[in-house]
């Protein structure tokens, strides 16, 4: 099977690689604790056979499968859990993975170099080991992400890692043409019976949607992600169509204010700049419906998601009217910083600017990359901007952005406060009752419906086209480009059969 | 000869230097940091994480010891560690080196081929239609945008008439070197058809040439051996900038069809921040581009012995 990869590797290693792009080559030749469930939209678990809590859910212990192998031989034992978790929190490298791993008792003092070994980690025998957690946990919204994967020490100690991953999923490592395409074989020892199906898997890398579009059409590539243009495109296309693959992914794209700075202070400029655009036109013509318009921050596959809330109405008499009880009755000008992305850049702002311009908003644009645009955000060095937030699985964690307590460099970018909204979270985080939370979690969410911490624009709708001989594709909500690889087959009618 | 090429081979190492030292400044300045680009999307940057990346790559030093280090580790031919995939930046490059060669060659060897042919033929019946239409290929081929034309051949050879792989390394071979050597060599076949038409029509009407003629030589021994040699002077200048530009200009076809080069190797550097791999990639164009320059002013002096360089 060939599946177009849309960027270059960031690294072949998984716990260096946060950029969710790079799991889709990860969960070929690695796996964690546990797994994204897309039929059920919660973890499960995936490397150990079961996690009994204890401790009012401090403390889990795993009981780790005694069938997984590495793609090297050697059966994995509970030490290469223990030795992987202490790799993420190593004082000397950054390894992206370790925010899931931090709330482990003692991680930050290996991380601060004031301890060697991770205390909160225990090995009770080969295939059992036990986690304390500074905190109630469910750990499975932590160590299913691939930043976690279990990994061989020995490997990882070779200097041919960076080139040779090894690993324990259902494809091994055969091949890497840096800037052209990765390789992997069918793992015979993998630990799920009769699993994989597929022989081989090659992500050609394609960068070029164009490109894609003509290698999907002329059968040359078995999958391909589709753009908002390609996604009409292939609406139209009677052929095409029978085979498309939509899912809500987690995520949100927002114009996130900066509350620190005048006038985004006030709830009702914010909610007057929600009033000013029309959010569903825009969705409609140039997101080409490959979105929802977002009501609030959760969106629609994540728990705590409310399906009967509306959106801001599209009301500029209304966004006056606002702008003028906040003393604004002439309106402002701010600066509004954005990259050059299709789907939640330039081409957005500059369809929003002539709306608010009707309220009397006036917007300077200042354009720079994606690179850029995270480091200003994380300084604060900006008034307004437009970007794409990861916003599930975990509602509370997603919440949680808005929180007091949450300093900016997490991810509180608007430095929202609001005492109300903090005890909202913090009862969800502590109560034992599921049902409890999720009233509690949907509370907070419509609670930032009304402050309107961010102009709401839309949770986006992922779309897969595939070959019709390819079978056992997952509308995966984290990512639509993380397939379950085992689980994927293709029939007599392939022309690589 | 050999003191002449010694003298040219020299002035590239200042040139060189130079080169280095701006890239350095440049990288230094520029907002945006290969730490912070590691999460394109998701829950905020861990700073934990994104201090320590910065501590472990050194960029946290002050500018003067970064650029200490990097003279180090220049003068000793040592390009650094990527940031991005850890492995050092001239075994990156070296693994990128023969697809881009090889592209660039394929590219100016279809440029050559077509465009020398079409332009002394075009010069040969100056004004007909067979010229006209020539020059009129010639203008397309350079006003065309390459990920355009690539588009367009990708539609037409691949997708079409199912003649090559739309995209892809393969095992290097032709099959898959056919498209991105046409989508690159259509700008200097252009470019040389020009070139070759205006010098050789030049060319044909210069005194010898007309010398010759009144001698009683025909006409075929008076263009081979007096036209194309001299115009080739001229050519020669044109396939050699052309040539060491190549591999810069790369970039667009690279990443369109998916060719694993150094072009497409420094784009995706830059956006990543890796700032390691985007000056070993400019060296080493710029690298490549001056020898080939020094290679096209030797064979000025193998071609016409009395051009003289001070």
């Amino acid at each position: 099977m060939t599946a177009p990869y849309a960027s270059a590797f960031g690294n072949l290693d998984p716990h260096m690689s946060g950029r969710s792009q790079d799991g889709q080559v990860h969960m070929t030749l690695h796996r964690s604790l546990y797994i994204w469930d897309s039929a059920k939209g919660e973890p499960r678990l995936e490397l150990a056979t079961a996690a009994k809590s204890s401790a009012g859910g401090t403390v889990w212990t795993f009981t780790l499968r005694q069938d997984a192998f590495f793609h090297n031989g050697r059966k994995m034992v509970a030490d290469d859990v223990v030795w992987s978790f202490n790799r993420l929190m190593s004082p000397n490298q950054g390894f992206v993975g370790a925010r899931w791993v931090r709330l482990i008792k003692g991680a930050v003092d290996v991380e601060k170099g004031d301890a060697k070994e991770i205390s909160g980690i225990k090995q009770i025998d080969d295939h059992t080991v036990e986690i304390t957690f500074t905190q109630k946990v469910e750990p499975g919204f932590l160590f299913y992400n691939m930043t976690t994967s279990i990994l061989p020490k020995e490997e990882v100690a070779k200097p041919t890692w960076a080139t040779n991953p090894v690993g324990l999923g259902p494809f091994k490592f055969k091949e890497h043409i840096p800037g052209s395409r990765l390789v992997a074989e069918r793992f015979d020892k993998f630990y799920k019976p009769g699993l994989p199906y597929l022989d081989r898997v090659e992500f050609p890398i394609m960068a070029e949607a164009s490109a894609r579009d003509i290698a999907f059409r002329n059968k040359e590539v078995d999958t391909s992600i589709l753009g908002p243009v390609q996604y009409v495109a292939y609406g139209k296309d009677p052929e095409l169509k029978k085979h498309i693959l939509e899912v809500a992914e987690v995520f949100t794209r927002a114009m996130t204010m900066n509350h620190e700075v005048k006038p985004f202070d006030d709830v009702r400029v914010r909610q007057a700049i929600n009033h000013a655009i029309n959010t569903k036109l825009i969705v409609e013509r140039l997101a080409r419906n490959k979105a929802y318009v977002a009501t609030s921050w959760l969106p629609i596959s994540v728990p705590g998601y409310d399906k009967d809330m509306k959106p801001y109405s599209y009301d500029p008499a209304l966004s006056k009217k606002l702008l003028a009880e906040a003393g604004l009755p002439n309106g402002f000008e701010f600066e509004w910083t954005t990259s050059q992305n299709e789907s939640w850049g330039l081409p957005i702002v500059e369809a929003v600017i002539p709306m608010l311009a009707q309220v009397g908003i006036k917007v300077k644009t200042k354009v720079v990359e994606v690179a850029v645009l995270t480091d200003l955000a994380l300084k604060g060095e900006f008034q307004a901007y437009i970007g794409s937030s990861q916003t599930g699985p975990d509602p509370l964690q997603t919440l949680r952005c808005f929180h007091s307590a949450t300093p900016r460099t997490s991810c509180n970018v608007t430095g929202y406060k609001n005492a109300a909204y903090d005890k909202l979270l913090d009862e969800a985080g502590t109560t034992d009752d599921p049902a409890r939370k999720l009233g509690l979690l949907k509370q907070a969410n419509a609670h930032l419906y009304t402050a309107a911490p961010v102009w709401f624009f839309n949770y986006n709708k992922a779309v897969m086209a595939y070959q019709p001989w390819v079978h056992g594709l997952i509308g995966n909500p984290t990512e639509l480009v993380h397939q379950y690889p085992e689980f994927i087959w293709v029939d007599a009618s392939s022309p690589a059969k | 000869m050999f003191g002449f090429v010694l003298r040219r081979v020299l002035q590239m190492v200042p040139m060189l230097i130079a080169i280095a030292l701006l890239i350095f400044v440049l990288f230094s300045l520029i907002p945006g940091s290969f730490a912070t680009g590691q999460q394109d999307e998701g829950l905020g940057l861990d700073m934990a994480v994104v201090a320590r990346m910065r501590a472990e790559l050194g960029l946290d030093d002050p500018l003067y010891v970064r650029f200490g280090r990097y003279v180090q580790q220049l003068a000793t031919l040592d390009l650094g560690i990527s940031f991005r995939s850890k492995q050092p930046v001239i075994e990156m490059i070296s693994a990128r080196l023969w697809p881009s060669l090889s592209l660039t060659a394929a590219a100016m060897g279809f440029a050559i081929s077509v465009g020398l042919p079409l332009g002394f033929v075009a010069a040969l019946r100056p004004g007909s239609v067979a010229d006209l239409s020539l020059m009129v290929i010639a203008v397309s081929g350079l006003s065309l945008p390459v990920f355009w034309l690539g588009i367009l051949l990708m539609y037409l050879f691949a997708l079409t008439l199912g003649w090559f792989p739309s995209f892809g390394y393969g095992d290097g071979g032709l099959w898959h070197l056919a498209l991105p050597a046409m989508a690159l060599g259509v700008s200097p076949m252009a470019l040389l058809a020009r070139t070759t038409r205006a010098a050789v029509l030049d060319i044909m009407n210069a005194d010898f040439v007309r010398t010759a003629r009144s001698k009683g030589m025909n006409e075929f021994r008076v263009v081979v051996w007096h036209v194309l040699r001299n115009a080739l002077v001229l050519v020669l200048t044109t396939i050699g900038l052309q040539f060491g530009s190549l591999l810069g200009q790369g970039v667009v076809v690279e990443k369109l069809f998916a060719w694993p080069g150094v072009g497409s190797l420094l784009v995706d550097s830059v956006f990543q921040r890796d700032i390691p791999a985007v000056q070993g990639c400019i060296l080493m164009i710029t690298l490549f581009f001056l020898v080939i320059n020094t290679s096209v002013d030797i064979a000025y002096k193998l071609i016409d012995p009395r051009i003289r360089y001070t």
